[in-house]
């Protein structure tokens, strides 16, 4: 704590080592790394008798070998001939997908919730109030299994759809909902659609671009151009006109009954939907919490101030709330979506093949590398966090208020 | 307002004004459906939309709720007695009662044990929830871990006795020293609590009756619901400790101790529950000495214990940042040492205001010990995945099971966030 | 001094700061800064914001460090060595702008806290000095409130009590009434006055001038983290000699 330069012209006595804070705080810390490396020397040397007497070693050659088993559910090419590792990257990939759709749609959950609990309708107050308390204080684990059982136990089989009176029949003559996952269309891309996509990407800029001009502007010369309808028509009519003029180069593949399954379009696995649907509305009723924190931490005080500088209330929400909510908001939703990626290795419990369930399950079992694959695993997990938490820290940092 | 005069500007008020009723409030049913339900359009779409949608849950699940079948011992039974009608088979759940709450290998004349320890454990906990009891009631708190142990585990009972004897010496050494150094008084409590133990390991061997009073019981035996309270309490007493530690460690100067406990705080936090139950399951064996054979429920209680204790960890530690710099200087001022500062001061408002975050934690992490059941220990989920749903008496009754299970759930979770908030306004509202 | 010190002044030195330096990384917060405080004399220290006023007194009793020059409390070099520290500790009381009682504990428990712990006095003790100085304060009644439960001013008066119940020679303040009332500002005042006739050697920083003219024997001002100017009160509010001292009070004794 103290650390003097001046005064002390005294020599070193061995008491110091206690009594003076200059060598203090390092005597503790010497003990804290003799004890650390104790603990470890203690802990290694137990790891490697015990692989000695059980005639094992740690190697990370099993990643290299076939995996010998089959994937139903993959974004990359893969056989079972593939390697361990190419089974490991699908399983991140998968990992990596649910937790996108899990994080957009539990976001979508929760803001909506969030701002109806706020409602001034009472019915719905209590309805979100009953939703939010119910997903979360019932594990995610019995949610996972709820929606999963209603996906196989509940639904169709594909043959229910066949026949001339079928059973089930396709909504809107192109969804099918069966206990083997949902098929939608999937689209073809044709000659000439990157063009299209590329004329909405640059809309999409040409937005932003937009509102920059008109922000500069009135800070400019107090010139208030509109933001909403020209927003709206940079956003859509370039691309629509382009999707036209160059012959609808994008269509759509409809699932359809070939035999006893469906074909074409994209089928989205049971297990995957149970896993991504129950993810997201468990999160979604967190996510719910913290949205109406977020709007319920701008006092009122805020908005009748602003109101008192003769902002009108589109600009108070815009200029006042929204900024302050959302630094309320944003930290606790980035670690919700942390909690949904660490989450989401209960895709084990459904039979998805995520990371844990590829290189921490099947992998793992059938090579009995458990060290090596339990540490790899973990690795992969930790550097998911820790990057989003670098994100997390860059954005509060940026977003800090100025306060002594 | 007789004796204003608008003319003259000096004004001095002789009489004061009664005070008047307010204007007749509108008011009555009509008025509050109105204000309510339906006060704009889209609002009115809102509630019918709402409406609609409570139609649909109630009208789809109350018919299967309430001509529920409980009397029926197997699934085609329940159906037969059902015949055609819709209607839940609860009858899974009044037979396998038992099961689903203690496992299927608890000794089926033992259940008492665990129910009694269940409702010591109110008993235990009250104190610490309610400030206003009466503070000896802390006595039987303080026993009651050693208690249920011997209640729920059996075996000879000198085990317990000596365990609480340590603890007991360790602290009447600690309360002695602590005036002088906390230091000392903290290596001298476990140095006689050592001893105590020893001795008491010694004496216990020598007593050990032929036959114990009450049976043991392996772990093993544990499951259902009853095992996820047992994880769930054990751990979160277990982490509060440590994560204290924890976060004085990640606040402290030394950088060393500091890394110490970042490293493993962010470590933690940073992988699923489920990887440290994979190390628990496959893993952690490796790391005691040959031949210990710690068995799986302590290696899993290691582990969640690791797990909850860095969550804690970084609840106190939002309550150490939040409290004034001041207190930490008057403190320094006063001449109190480090020890003293942080016991007498900082960690007594750091808890209180750490508490809401500690129970939200706690909640978690009862929700979380449905995970074990992944790593083949029989929780409650462990048991209806298993040895329940592969009966072939209840093969395909999903529906009841997971109702029950999530109605447990709710009522301990949603029980504590209550009590959390309770506690919450009440210190809100306490001398500050 | 002769003329306002009806107070003793005795010439034993207790404290004594000898060429000391402070930075807070590379800025510089107090500059050569020289000081001898006899027992029993009453400074007050004034100076705009952020001149190192607070800086200077905290570095006192070793709640900043410093990193040149020496500082010597009542015959005790304060030294990286934490017995020194611990002993100049409990010789120097202190009081802070924002009081800090210690919210979770009754006032009795407050004045009694440090003594127990501190000093290993008995608690019955303790609470018998902890009422007697309560009672000079004129709070004995609130002893077993909370600290939020009071007014600032008792609240302040409380954290002399506090203070004084360490028998402490040295007592620093740090603007101690600048977060109260007008009205608070005299009860807190009144209880300064009564400590300075007793004869304890005071350091306190404040901008009452008034309590300057009534009890200082020696004013100082400081500006840039230096001491421009030290005189008896008399001669420094009348004759003041630098000129940023005559900015400095034409701005507080303006208006
Ligand atoms: N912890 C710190 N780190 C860096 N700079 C600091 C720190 N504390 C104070 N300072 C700076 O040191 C200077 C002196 O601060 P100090 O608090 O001593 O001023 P002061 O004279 O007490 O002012 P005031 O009348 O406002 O209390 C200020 O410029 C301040 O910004
Ligand atoms: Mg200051």
């Amino acid at each position: 704590m103290t650390t003097l330069t001046d005064p002390p012209k005294e020599s070193f006595r061995p008491s110091m080592l206690l009594s003076d804070t200059r060598y203090r705080s390092i005597t503790f810390q010497v003990i804290a790394l003799v004890l650390l490396i104790a603990a470890i020397w203690y802990l290694g040397s137990n790891l490697a008798a015990n692989l000695r007497a059980a005639g094992l070693n740690i190697s990370f050659q099993f990643l290299n070998n076939p995996a010998g088993y089959d994937i139903n559910q993959t974004l990359i090419p893969y056989t079972s001939q593939s390697s361990n590792l190419q089974a490991a990257w699908v399983g991140i990939i998968n990992t990596l997908l649910v937790s996108f759709l899990a994080c957009i749609t539990a976001t979508i959950f929760g803001v909506i919730a969030g701002v109806l609990r706020l409602s001034n309708n009472w019915l719905v107050r209590k309805l979100m109030a009953g939703y939010v308390e119910i997903f979360r204080n019932i594990p995610v684990l019995i949610w996972i299994l709820i929606i999963y059982t209603i996906m196989t136990a509940a639904m169709p089989a594909p043959s229910a759809f066949r026949g001339d009176d079928p059973a089930s029949s396709m909504m809107l003559g192109s969804f099918a909902f069966t206990n083997r996952g949902v098929y939608i269309p999937g689209p073809i891309w044709g000659p000439g659609s990157t063009i299209v996509v590329a004329t909405f990407v640059a809309s999409v800029i040409g937005v932003f671009a937009y509102r920059r001009y008109a922000t500069k502007l009135l800070y400019d010369t107090g010139r208030l151009l509109p933001m909403l309808w020209p927003s709206v028509v940079i956003l859509l009519v370039p691309t629509i006109v382009m999707f036209f003029f160059l012959g609808m180069p994008i269509g759509l593949d409809y699932p359809a009954l070939k035999g006893f399954n469906f074909r074409g379009g994209i089928q989205i696995g049971a297990p995957l939907i149970a896993l991504w649907f129950a993810l997201s509305i468990y999160t979604g009723a967190f996510i719910a919490e913290n949205v109406r924190a977020g709007i319920q931490a701008v006092s009122k005080g805020q908005t009748e101030a602003a109101a008192a500088l003769g902002l009108r209330s589109g600009r108070i929400m815009n200029l006042v709330v929204l900024p302050q909510a959302l630094r309320v908001i944003i930290p606790p939703l980035i670690s919700n979506y942390l909690n949904i990626t660490k989450n989401s290795s209960l895709a084990i419990l459904v039979g998805y093949a995520d990371i844990t369930a590829t290189l921490g399950g099947i992998t793992l079992n059938q090579t009995g590398r458990a060290i090596e694959c339990v540490v790899l695993l973990m690795l992969f997990y930790l550097v998911i966090s820790l990057g989003i938490s670098m994100v997390m820290n860059v954005y509060n940092n940026a977003t800090k208020l100025k306060e002594r | 307002m007789s004796d204003t005069h608008a003319e003259s500007i000096a004004f001095v008020r002789e009489s004061s004004l009664p005070p008047a009723a307010p204007p007749e409030k509108v008011g009555g049913p009509f008025k509050w459906v109105k204000d309510n339900l339906f006060p704009t359009w889209a609002n009115a779409i809102l509630t019918i939309v709402a409406l609609y949608f409570l139609y649909l849950l109630l009208s789809g699940s109350l018919p299967w709720l309430l001509n529920g079948v409980w009397n029926a011992s197997s699934l085609s039974e329940c159906r037969e007695i059902l015949d055609g009608a819709t209607g839940a088979c609860f009858s899974v759940i009044s037979e396998r009662w038992h099961q689903l709450l203690f496992g299927f290998k608890y000794p089926s004349d033992q259940y008492w044990r665990p129910t009694l320890a269940l409702v010591l454990l109110f008993l235990a906990v009250a104190p610490v929830l309610f400030i206003d009891l009466p503070r000896k009631l802390l006595i039987f708190t303080g026993i009651y871990p050693f208690l249920a142990f011997w209640l729920i585990w059996g075996g000879p009972i000198w085990g317990p006795v000596f365990a609480l004897l340590g603890v007991i010496v360790g602290y009447m050494v600690y309360a002695r020293l602590v005036h002088n150094s906390f230091a000392k008084a903290l290596a001298g409590g476990i140095v006689a609590a050592a001893i105590v133990w020893y001795v008491g390991g010694i004496i216990g061997d020598a007593l050990r009756p032929a036959r114990p009073l009450l049976e043991a019981v392996p772990s093993r035996d544990l499951g259902g619901f009853m095992l996820n309270m047992m994880l769930g309490i054990t751990c979160v007493s277990l982490s509060l400790p440590i994560g204290i530690a924890l976060a004085l460690g990640r606040q402290s100067h030394l950088p060393i101790v500091k890394g110490i406990c970042v490293v493993f705080i962010e470590f933690v936090r940073g992988v699923p529950l489920i990887t440290l139950l994979f190390v628990a399951n496959v893993m952690l064996a490796y790391f005691f000495p040959p031949g210990s054979g710690v068995d799986l429920f302590i290696r899993v209680v290691i582990m969640i214990t690791m797990f909850s204790s860095a969550y804690i960890a970084e609840v106190i530690r939002g309550g150490l940042a939040a409290l004034p710099k001041g207190q930490y200087e008057a403190a320094d001022s006063l001449g109190l040492d480090y020890p003293q500062a942080m016991r007498l001061i900082i960690l007594p408002q750091a808890l209180k205001i750490s508490i809401p975050g500690i129970v939200n934690i706690a909640v978690g992490l009862f929700k979380d010990t449905t995970l074990v059941s992944v790593i083949s220990l029989f929780d409650i989920i462990g048991m209806i995945r298993g040895p329940i749903l592969a009966s072939t008496d209840w093969n395909g009754v999903y529906w009841e099971l997971f109702l029950f299970a999530s109605v447990l759930f709710f009522i301990v979770c949603y029980g504590i966030s209550q009590y959390s908030q309770w506690l919450e306004r009440r210190l809100a509202t306490d001398h500050r | 001094m002769a003329e306002t010190a009806q107070m003793q002044v005795s010439d034993e030195v207790a404290i004594r700061i000898n060429n000391m330096n402070k930075w807070y990384g590379a800025f510089h917060v107090l500059r050569d800064i020289d000081l001898t405080v006899h027992r029993g004399e009453r400074i007050v220290i004034c100076g705009p914001s952020g001149s190192g006023k607070s800086t200077l007194i905290r570095c006192i009793n070793a709640l900043e460090e410093h990193q040149k020059g020496s500082i010597e409390v009542d015959g005790t070099l304060l030294s990286s060595d934490l017995k020194n520290i611990d002993k100049i500790r409990s010789e120097v009381g202190m009081c802070f702008q924002h009081f800090n009682l210690f919210p979770h504990l009754t006032i009795l428990e407050n004045c009694t806290l440090a003594p127990i712990w501190v000093r290993k006095t008995p608690k019955k003790e303790a609470e018998e000095t902890a009422m007697h100085f309560l009672e000079k304060v004129k709070i004995p009644d609130q002893a077993n409130k909370y600290p939020g439960q009071l007014s600032g001013g008792q609240q302040q008066r409380v954290a002399i009590a506090r203070s004084l119940c360490m028998r402490p020679r040295i007592m620093l303040f740090d603007e101690p009434t600048s977060a109260l009332d007008p009205e608070m500002i005299k009860e807190v005042l009144d209880t300064m006055i009564e400590l300075a006739e007793e004869g304890m050697t005071m350091l306190c920083v404040t901008h009452e001038m008034g309590f300057a003219r009534q009890v200082a024997n020696r004013v100082i001002f400081m500006d840039e983290g230096q001491i421009v100017e030290q005189n008896e009160p008399e001669a420094f509010f009348n004759n003041p000699q630098s000129p940023r001292t005559q900015l400095f009070l034409s701005q507080i004794l303006g208006h």
